[in-house]
């Protein structure tokens, strides 16, 4: 198996245009440039020491503090030499990135899910609409500055007849409980002590 | 072994009806108890499974807990049902088609919700997309808490239901 990873990594490194490689845990890991995102992807699918025919998933990640604040991830497997792939590659809120559909149909639900939690979009996406949150949902759920419990919340009006959208009105607020060790005790609870002697 | 197959002991309120049946051909009895008894002994519920809890309301149709010996039926259409039984997690996305099958319901209906999250969003309580309880779209007859219910536990409650109608004793709902 490491032999297949070696000629996959040369593969890779001889005809791609790539910011960074690494064999991480058995696990080929590339960072590419959005502008090179296509020609890597379709070269990992189609070159016979890759054949990086399935995508697994693709997933996003926020970085607020960043530059460019999202990380977005694609993970694929090559069941022909049993090697696992992941493609890394950032972009700033404003940006977007090449829709992968025209390599990878399975990239649609995968593209709409990202667009969904995070607003990243994808260019040349057939079908790019929200796919998990709820119809006319607003804000991306995902990114770090969406509030938890969300901005609106529904019930049924008795007199309208229908579900209604009221901002959030929480009965208790969101309490972290600090419970990273039961028997030693709380740190805010030793504070509280020592200030109060 | 052999099974005794002529019971003897029955209770006296039985024996009271035989003994009317024997005497007259007929017995008698009051409208409001007679709904009562239709009412509470065909409880037809409508599976609205939407998690975890879900697995737990089959359970209590199988023959194992066998909810139909209390006459409660498994329906697939909210048009054939008595009781909805709300299993699991209730999002935004859901809580219309929830109050839909609710509203296609025929009267009589009745509406237990099972677990914490459909009595008042449990674990999602703080969540962007649940909602908090789903007697925020629906109203509710009996809550069955638990993360999940076992099915006795939703058992107990469907016999609580049961005892509630009773308790009502009237027709109109």
């Amino acid at each position: 198996m490491s032999e297949q990873i070696e000629m996959a990594k040369a593969a890779i490194e001889k005809n791609c245009k790539l910011n960074d490689i690494d064999v991480n845990l058995g696990q080929l890991q590339l960072s590419v440039d959005p502008a090179n995102l296509i020609l890597v992807i379709d070269f990992v699918k189609n070159d016979p020491s890759c054949e990086f025919k399935q995508i697994t998933d693709i997933a996003g990640v926020d970085f607020p503090e960043n530059e460019k604040r999202f990380e977005v991830i694609y993970h694929f497997l090559s069941f022909r030499f049993n090697l696992r792939l992941r493609v890394k590659t950032q972009i700033s809120e404003v940006e977007s990135l090449p829709s992968i559909t025209s390599i990878f149909p399975a990239a649609n639900w995968f593209e709409r899910e990202a667009f969904d939690m995070y607003g990243i979009t994808f260019t040349d996406h057939p079908d790019l609409r929200r796919i998990l949150t709820d119809y006319g949902f607003e804000g991306y759920p995902l990114r770090k500055d969406f509030p938890l419990t969300g901005n609106v919340e529904i019930r049924y009006d008795e007199i309208d007849k229908k579900i209604v959208h009221e901002p959030v009105k929480l009965q208790q607020d969101f309490r972290n409980f600090d419970i990273q060790s039961p028997w030693e005790g709380t740190k805010y609870l030793d504070k509280e002590a020592k200030e109060s002697e | 072994m052999a099974i005794n197959t002529n019971i003897e002991e029955t209770s006296p309120e039985l024996e009271r009806l035989k003994k009317l049946y024997a005497d007259k051909g007929f017995v008698v009895t009051s409208i409001n108890n007679l709904i009562n008894w239709a009412r509470t002994g065909s409880l037809h519920w409508m599976t609205f499974g939407l998690a975890c809890c879900a697995v737990e309301m089959m359970h209590v149709g199988t023959p194992r807990y066998d909810v139909e010996r209390f006459g409660a039926a498994p329906r697939a259409s909210p048009r054939h049902a008595d009781v909805l039984i709300v299993a699991g997690t209730l999002t935004n996305k859901m809580a219309a088609a929830l109050r839909k099958a609710y509203d296609q319901m025929p009267e009589p209906r009745y509406v237990i919700s099972m677990g914490s999250c459909a009595n008042g969003g449990g674990y999602y309580h703080y969540s962007y997309s649940v909602v908090r309880g789903c007697d925020r779209i629906i109203p509710v007859d009996v809550y069955v808490p638990g993360c999940p219910p076992t099915a006795e536990g939703l058992l107990y409650g469907l016999l609580q239901l049961q005892k509630k109608i009773r308790r009502e004793g009237n027709i109109k709902r």
